[in-house]
This record gives C-alpha cells, structure tokens and sequence, in this order.
C-alpha cells in the first residue's frame, strides 16, 4: 500500500510536467489547430538557455524568468518566419515543417552543447518538505508550479482583453478580423506563450531526466498522450490527462508491465484515445460536413 | 513506355551493373544501402505520397524486416534470401493491422499515432521477456553471404560485398516493377483518388477502408523487405538503431526525393546516404541541421522535391525543341505570323 501511494504522488508530480508540456500544445492546437511535433524541442533548447545563464552565475529564479522570456520570443520569432508561410499548405507540408524545427533544433543544441549528459539545478531544497517520505520538495514544487501556470493562463484568458482577443481569433478568425483583431499577430502570440509554457516544462523536468538533447522524446509522448486524454482543445482537460497518465505510467510501470515498456503506455494511450473517443474527455466534439 | 525513356531506363541499369566494378568496396556497401533506402522509401511514398496517408514512424515496419530476417538466419538457419519474402510477409501483416485503427485517424492525428510508434519501438525491442528472440540491448549479429558457387564455375568471381549489391539490385529491380504495376492501375488509381477527395472517391465505389488498410499493408511490406535487406548489409541489427530518427530520415528522403513519384524514391536515397557522409566532417551533430534546412527549403521552394524539379526541367527542354519543329505551325493554323502581315 506504501508503495503503491508513493509511485501515485510520484505519478503526480511527473504529471504536472507532462501537464504543462500538454498545455503548451493546446495552447497551439487552439490558436492554428495544429499539433507541434518541435514542441519538445522548443522545450530543450529553452533549457539548455537557462543551464547557460546559471553556468555564467545567475540566480536561479533570474535565469528562469529570463529563460521564459526569451521562449516567448523564440516562439513568436518561428511563427513568423517559419510557421507562417505554410498556413494555408496541405498537412504533409505542416508536418515536414514541424520534422524540420525539430531536427534543427536537436543538432543545433548538439552542435553547441554537445550530446553529453549535464545535470540541471533544482530551485527546490534537498530535504523532503516538512519531513514527509513520500515526495522529494522537488517534486511539490514542479506541482506547485504547474498548477501557477495553470491558473495565471485561465486568468488571462478570462479576464484580459488580450486573452478574449486570442480567443476569438482563435474560435473564427474572419469575424475577428472585422472587429479589428490582428488574427495573424494572435497566433504569434499563442506560439509565444506555448513556447514559454514549454520552457517551464523543461526547467522543470531537467533536474529528474538531466539536460541532453534528446531528454524530450519521452516526455513529448506522455504530453501528446495526455493533450489526447483531455480533448486536444481543453487547458483543463489536458492539465487533468497530465495527471492522469503521470500516475498510469508510474502505476502501470511499477507493477504490472515493468519500466521497460513505459513508453509502449503512451503508444497504447495515444491510438486508444484517438479510435475510441478522439475527443478526449473534456473535448468539443467536431463534426465535418461533406 | 516512350522509346526515350526504355533508352534511359537501360543505360541506368548498365550503370548500376559497372559500379561495383569501378568503385572500391566500401562505396558498394555505401550503393547497397542505397538501394535498400530506395526501396523504403518508395514503401513510404506509396503510403504518404500517392495514398495521403503520414506515417512518421515507418523506421518501426523497417526494424520489424530487420528482426525478421536476423531472427530467421540466427535462429531458425534460414538462407538469407529466403527471409525477404518472409520479412515482406509479415510486415504486411503488421501494416494491415496498424491500418485499421489508423482508418480512424486523419492527417495530423495520423502522424501522431505513427510518430509515437516510431518513439516506443526501440522500447518493445529491448522487453526483457523477448530477449530470447531479439537479443535484447545487444541485439543480432549475422553473417555476410558468400557469393553462390555457380558464379565462379561461370569464371565470375564476386566478393561478398559485391554479391550483396547485385542480389539488391535485383530484389530492387522486382519492387520497383511491382510499385509501378500496382500504381499505374486500378487500385493505384484509386489509392490517388481517395488522397484528393475521400467522399469522392467512396462515390465512385471505391471501398475506401479496404485501399486504405490495405495499402497500409503494402506500403510496409516494401519498408519490411528493406529492413531485411538493410539488415543483412549491415549484418546487425540492434534496438537503438531503429530510433525515431530512422522514421524521419525516410520522411526527410521521402520529401527531398518527390512525394508521389517512384523515381523520387532513388533520389531520396542517395540524398539520406550520402550528403551525412559529406556534413558529418563539419560536425557530428551537422548532418540533421542540414536535413532540416533542406527540408525547409524544400518545402517553400520545391515541394514536388528533386523528381518534381527534373520533371519540369525537362519538360521544358523538350517544348522548346517541339517549338522549333516546323509540324507546330502546321497543327495550329492561326501562328502568329499569319496574324501579323
């Protein structure tokens, strides 16, 4: 029983990551209905920023929040000149665009920092808090700060004009623009916040799964599982997959299929959400007309 | 066929025959796998090209070739050329039942289940419990096939890696054909079809699940039959070498050689194997950073990739030299200088 509640708050707390992840691609199925394949990547390569700034002797929380920043533009920077061309282009070429950003940014990282393993500062204390055994602070803290993330976004959604703005371009671009929204500078911005909501992700899962190139792979799969999970077009709903398939997979992994197939979990989630219920659990039900 | 065309299909293939005789034996291996790359490349544009279907993860039906032949020859003492057709078998099979629930998915949805098969797969390779079969982290060593006797009682002696080539080349050969034959006909057809406008084409009685799956099928059984001949070059095959990198390298193939063209295929192949080889002295990390901006440049500037090009290239060429023909003003009467006195 011990065992089994400690791998659940495991669950939960490598869930907020794989929540936020999940966030950052709703963020950007909302704006374009789009998935982004380069989402991890994006991930990585704002943690390796945040690993170069606190390497050259800033506090922690600084780089962080500079780190953020810096995404958001990066995220902006791609919409506009790598994204935006192929908007109105077949699947396929999205795709390939997508495979592009991610092996650029995979080998660019590779080239500039090398594939060798780094480890990545927590901001978080050593002791467990408040001397509990189940959870180590980090892991409170990665929970903590999801769940800050979670609610700052559903604030700015719900009462900026911003965000109302977002929205509406989002839901039907044409109207919006009558009313003088610059649709295309809202999907920059949606790309902007998915990419510093990604770079939290990052910074938060590096201290477990250390900084290498390739640490996202796995992580984008839980994220892509988990977005599917609530319905790829629900913050909400994709915070809750989160959680959920955090726990599945330390649940499941711990005690009935062993660590070597966890990945297969995702797999398994993925295909059975996307035949069964592709709307996910929290997700609007689209119907196409002939 | 145009006489032109049978022309250069003939001197390619003569030159496909001298190479090995001209290049050393490392550059054959380097054809060899070539070859085997154009073979699953033209598995994955039969699927993504000609039937619209992405598959991001088709480095999975590859591996699955791979095992099939490896485990064959290791375990069971299979011939080598025995397990290409098995390996095709059962990729077949595996693409058929992938394609079923993936009739449910479209476009994007598509490419995420395929991209998270691509991510898992080195995982189900390494599970403990088919260790036995696989050989789990460590993988299968196989050994190189020896030319057959008769061709040395025929005064034709071929060492092991030459042999290999041209038992490529020919297997090459027949694939090619069968893709060909299948794609110029009715279901090839009807495959183009349900990619440009699936209602329309479920109008016209073409039964939409069934092309679909089964061209899924098809598509990986050209994929496996290349895994089992990549495996056999290379004579090893292990979990990390069927990374999702290897799905994405068919795709970055797949895209720079010319979606929906079967001569796209061979381009794309000699681009995978060779311009790593040429960026790898930059940097190890150099040979992805230039896939990506060739696929991006591709992309905005090329879409219908190199065959597309060549394509129009020519096409071109041979309208300027229909113009100067003087039979043109004879088919069109009003030429323009009977309209200008």
């Amino acid at each position: 029983m011990d065992a089994l509640l400690h791998q659940v708050l495991a669950g939960l707390a490598t869930g907020g990551i794989y929540a936020s992840m999940a966030l950052a691609l709703v963020m950007i199925y909302q704006a374009t209905h789009l998935v982004n394949f380069a989402q991890g990547e994006l991930a990585m390569f704002s943690t390796y920023i945040a690993w170069s700034l606190i390497e050259a002797g800033m506090p922690y929380w600084a780089a962080f929040f500079l780190t953020v920043g810096f995404s958001f533009v990066l995220g902006v920077v791609i919409e506009r000149v790598v994204i935006r061309p192929v908007e109105h282009a077949p699947v396929l070429a999205v795709v390939v665009v997508f495979i592009a950003l991610l092996v650029i940014l995979n080998s660019v990282t590779g080239w500039i920092y090398t594939f060798t393993i780094k480890t990545f500062p927590s901001p978080f204390p050593e002791q467990p808090l408040f001397g509990n055994k189940y959870m180590s602070s980090h892991e409170i803290g990665a929970i903590c700060v999801t769940m800050v993330v979670l609610v700052l976004l559903y604030a700015f959604f719900r009462y900026t004009p911003l965000g109302l703005a977002m929205r509406a371009a989002a839901q039907n671009p044409e109207s919006s623009r009558l009313v003088g929204i610059r649709v295309g500078w809202m999907l920059a911005l949606g790309w902007g916040l998915a990419a510093a909501i990604g770079s939290v992700a990052g910074m938060m899962v590096a201290p477990i799964v250390f900084l290498d190139p390739n640490m996202m792979g796995g992580v984008l799969l839980y994220a892509f599982a988990a977005a599917l999970i609530g319905g790829i077009d629900s913050p909400g709903g994709a915070v809750f997959g989160g959680f959920l398939v955090g726990v599945l997979e330390n649940v499941l992994g711990a005690f009935v299929i062993g660590n070597e197939l966890k990945l297969a979990v995702a797999l398994v989630l993925i295909i059975g959400v996307l035949t069964v219920r592709p709307s996910g659990f929290f997700g609007k039900v689209h119907v196409t007309r002939v | 066929m145009k006489k032109s065309a049978l022309i250069g299909y003939a001197v390619l293939l003569a030159i496909a025959c001298a190479l090995p005789f001209l290049v050393s034996e490392y550059r054959t291996f380097q054809f060899t796998l070539v070859l085997v790359y154009s073979i699953a490349l033209l598995g994955l544009n039969i699927l993504t090209g000609y039937n619209g279907q992405i598959s991001l993860g088709h480095g999975a039906f590859y591996a699955i070739g791979a095992y099939v032949a490896a485990i064959l020859m290791d375990k069971a003492g299979f011939p080598y050329w025995a397990t290409i057709p098995l390996a095709g078998a059962v990729c077949l099979v595996a693409g058929f039942l992938f394609g079923l629930p993936a009739l449910r998915l479209e476009g994007l949805y598509l490419a995420l289940a395929t991209f998270a098969l691509g991510v898992s797969l080195p995982q189900l390779l390494k599970y403990h419990h088919l260790e036995g079969w696989t050989g789990g982290v460590q993988g299968i060593v196989i050994t190189k096939p020896d030319a057959p006797e008769f061709l040395a009682s025929l005064g034709l002696t071929l060492n092991q890696d030459q042999w290999l080539y041209f038992f490529t080349l020919a297997v090459t050969l027949v694939m090619f054909l069968l893709a060909w034959n299948l794609l110029r006909g009715r279901i090839g057809r009807a495959m183009m079809a349900i990619r440009d406008n699936h209602v329309a084409a479920e109008a016209m009685g073409v039964n939409n699940a069934m092309v679909k799956s089964l061209t899924f099928g098809v598509s990986a059984m050209f994929t496996g039959v290349a895994g089992a001949l990549g495996a056999i070059a290379i004579q090893f095959v292990a979990p990390d070498s069927f990374n999702i990198f290897l799905s994405l390298t068919f795709l970055i193939g797949m895209v720079i050689g010319g979606v929906a063209s079967i001569s796209g295929a061979l381009y794309g192949a000699l681009f995978i194997q060779f311009v790593p080889n040429v960026a790898d002295e930059i940097s190890k990390a150099a040979p992805w950073a230039i896939f990506g901006l060739f696929l991006l440049g591709f992309t905005y500037l090329m879409p219908l990739g190199i065959a597309g090009a060549i394509r129009m290239g020519l096409a071109r060429l041979t309208r300027k030299a229909h113009n100067s023909q003087p039979v043109e003003n004879m088919i069109r009467p009003h030429s323009p200088k009977e309209e200008n006195p």
